[in-house]
């Protein structure tokens, strides 16, 4: 959940990053693009280097996988309801935070459809009380009322809100710009709630947010790297390095099938953390260099 | 806090060299960090202000030099290349910002990276310019954080170090540890507390814009991002030279004139003495460079603000209105520890703090120390202020330690504990063309 735009819908046309399409150079960046490992864009002139980078395919692999994550997140946002509903406790506690890492990878694109966020993420007194719905309410009545009592209607209101986001997911055009600093945004998400455990204040599930948000910033970072390795084979060599450094860190908090608590991890696991991600965030918040002519 | 030998205080001499440009007319107005840039290229950083060496010797306890000239040369650049790194010699800029870090790499050759990034943001911002190319390029983050931006350069210096735990075993340079250079002992009185203590790498940054300070310490741990940490941060400040016209010895937070004694920076043969490591000292990678002792000492301000005027002059030896030692009338005046009052008793007492720090006078240390405050001590509700204690030695073991030693009696003691602590060695300085740090890694 963060601060969103008040009913900012961006329909960016994916044109704008192909402007200049055409030319020799812009073709050759192409070509290289083509192949699926960074090995192929390994003879890459100078010249391309220079050249605006097409990233068409990364754009639309974006949208594949927006359209993933939110069919797996209906289908398990779907359970969460149900357990919810059936006044079963325990398995709706259990499905919580595993269900959220799905609109956790994907938030960039949620925030840029208009009211989801707010509808799915908000957390109390991030809306108005009269407004408050969603994931985190349902969160507060199963950890601090420890009941499912007075929820079927929150949940059924969260299930379709979750398959209103779905279908607006097909008419998203990803737009480059979206795209790169996408990645630092869900690192900022971290960064600023769940590195400090406020975004799941009554479950203490933060960690599962906080490897959602590495995932989906990843999954960007993947798609990007051949134009990056074109144009910054250094830049993209230290945001893999730092992107492994980070979930090597992240793995020593697993705990079975999930993530340790929040208020498992001492004052120096937060600072470690924190400071993990800022070394990722820093060298990821280079990667705009694609976009420049 | 202040008596550590020598007898020469080192802002003397830049209020007299700063009358002296300013009737050599080179800046009649304040100039911006652009305009510094324009100047270097025009007439090399030679014309500039700040390299040291320049004047004469003032004579001990001459009056202080009045300063009209001040914001003149608060304004300018201080030489970021030399045989000694600035910041050291520089007479005291009115804020410091100091920093040090922790490395997170594994290898020695990513450690020389990261000195030589800071090296060339070093060089740019000490000369008022922006770090990096694209600072217009919407997008990207601009690569300088640019508060700084069209802020003249204010006499910023940026001095590197590295801490006895660099040479433990990751990076290989265990074998190049100077022998005597480790952490200090622990002192009497000490509480010293880990978020306070210690650091790979320790930076001092100086200048008489806490705007300029803080954008140089911020954007040198932006560059460490992935390379260092942050361990600890400490701002500190005097007395700014718009408040003090005349360049009095600044006070410290206890009312007293603090620093009234210093080695003289400006005799080179004092200094090779005293301050710089010298290459038969036997490391030879520090010839040039200069032992850094940092220590956070906080003063009990609610404890000694309740003391009386008599027990405080007692505290220090010496009269806080005038500076003078105790008996005497001037600040400059000899300090005499054998003096008598009527009743045979010692005018300055045998545990105050001129007497002990003193010692027999023959340990001189560099000391350039700043206040601090901290907001509050939560858990008690009183001030964190007190004093970011500075030095520079040739070698720590044979000045500061011994030195502090002798401070274990000292009255000072009720009102001040040390909570932080951390030595550095700080590297020669640095040619164009070289790095920070090129003569170890």
């Amino acid at each position: 959940m963060k601060v969103w735009n008040t009913g900012a819908v961006l329909f960016v046309a994916a044109s704008i990053a192909l402007a200049g399409c055409g030319n020799k150079e812009n073709n050759q960046a192409e070509s290289a693009e083509a192949g699926t490992t960074a090995a192929n864009t390994a003879n890459t002139t100078t010249e391309s280097a220079d050249a605006p980078v097409d990233l068409t395919d990364a754009m639309t692999g974006y949208k594949t996988y927006g359209i993933e994550q939110c069919d797996q997140f209906i289908i398990e946002t779907e359970k969460f309801v149900t357990a919810v509903k059936n006044g079963d406790l325990e398995t709706a506690k259990a499905l919580y935070a595993p269900t959220r890492m799905y609109y956790e990878r994907i938030e960039p694109i949620a925030e840029s459809l208009g009211d989801f966020d707010p509808n799915i993420d908000a957390r109390e007194n991030d809306v108005p009380d009269a407004d408050w719905r969603g994931f985190h309410k349902i969160e507060q009545s199963l950890w601090v009322n420890n009941t499912t009592d007075g929820m079927a209607e929150v949940a059924d209101r969260l299930f379709s809100d979750v398959q209103a986001l779905r279908a607006l997911m097909e008419t998203v055009e990803v737009d480059s710009t979206m795209l790169v600093t996408g990645a630092v945004e869900l690192l900022n998400e971290v960064s600023s709630s769940k590195v400090t455990g406020e975004e799941e204040r009554y479950s203490h599930t933060d960690l599962y947010d906080f490897v959602a948000n590495v995932e989906g910033a990843k999954k960007i970072y993947e798609l990007l790297q051949p134009a990056l390795q074109a144009k910054d084979a250094e830049l993209e060599a230290q945001i893999g390095e730092n992107f492994t450094a980070m979930e090597t860190l992240l793995a020593k908090y697993k705990s079975g099938d999930g993530y340790v608590s929040y208020t498992d991890l001492t004052e120096a696991d937060t600072k470690a953390l924190s400071q993990a991600l800022d070394a990722l965030a820093e060298p990821l918040s280079q990667m705009g260099t694609i976009l420049e002519a | 806090m202040s008596e550590q030998g020598g007898t020469q205080d080192p802002s003397d001499q830049l209020r007299k060299d700063e009358n002296t440009r300013q009737s050599g007319g080179m800046w009649r107005k304040a100039i911006t960090r652009r305009d510094v840039l324009k100047l270097a290229g025009i007439g090399g950083a030679g014309l500039l202000l700040g390299s040291l060496g320049t004047g004469g010797i003032l004579q001990a306890g001459s009056a202080p030099v009045k300063r009209e000239a001040q914001d003149l040369a608060g304004s300018g650049v201080v030489d970021f290349y030399g045989a000694h790194q600035a910041g050291i010699a520089t007479p005291p800029q009115d804020f410091v910002c100091f920093a040090a870090f922790d490395l997170t790499v594994d290898a020695v050759a990513q450690v020389r990276k990261l000195f030589q990034q800071w090296t060339e943001a070093a060089a740019v911002m000490t000369s008022g310019g922006m770090i990096g190319s694209s600072n217009d390029n919407p997008n990207l983050p601009p690569s300088d954080t640019g508060e700084a931006a069209e802020l003249v350069p204010s006499g910023l210096t940026i001095t590197f170090g590295v801490g006895p735990s660099l040479f433990d075993a990751r990076y290989g340079l265990s074998a190049k540890k100077p022998d005597t250079f480790a952490d200090l002992p622990a002192f009497s009185g000490d509480e010293l507390r880990p978020e306070w203590t210690g650091g790979d790498i320790g930076i001092q940054v100086c200048a008489n814009d806490l705007q300029v300070a803080f954008h140089a310490i911020r954007n040198l741990a932006r560059i460490a991002r992935g390379k260092a940490v942050l361990r600890w941060t400490q701002e500190g400040f005097q007395r700014s030279s718009h408040s003090d016209k005349a360049g009095a010895t600044p006070r410290n937070l206890m009312g007293f004139k603090d620093g009234t004694v210093n080695p003289n920076v400006h005799d080179p043969k004092t200094m090779d003495e005293v301050v710089w490591a010298q290459a038969d000292d036997g490391v030879p990678w520090m010839a040039g460079g200069s032992y850094m002792v940092v220590r956070r000492v906080r003063i009990r301000v609610e404890v000694w603000d309740r003391s009386t005027l008599q027990d405080q002059e007692a505290t220090f030896g010496r009269h806080r209105r005038s500076g003078a030692p105790l008996g005497s009338r001037d600040e400059f005046d000899q300090v005499d520890l054998n003096a008598k009052d009527e009743n045979g008793n010692p005018l300055i007492p045998m545990n105050a703090h001129v007497r002990l720090a003193r010692g027999d006078n023959s340990v001189h240390l560099l000391r350039r120390s700043y206040s601090y405050s901290s907001g509050l001590d939560r858990t008690t509700g009183q001030l964190d202020a007190g004093l970011l204690f500075i030095s520079y030695q040739r070698d720590i073991a044979k000045q500061f330690i011994p030195v502090q030693k002798r401070l274990a009696s000292d009255k000072l003691n009720e009102y001040i504990v040390h909570n932080g602590s951390a030595v550095f060695a700080c590297f020669p300085g640095v040619r164009e063309g070289g790095y920070i740090g090129d003569t170890l890694l």
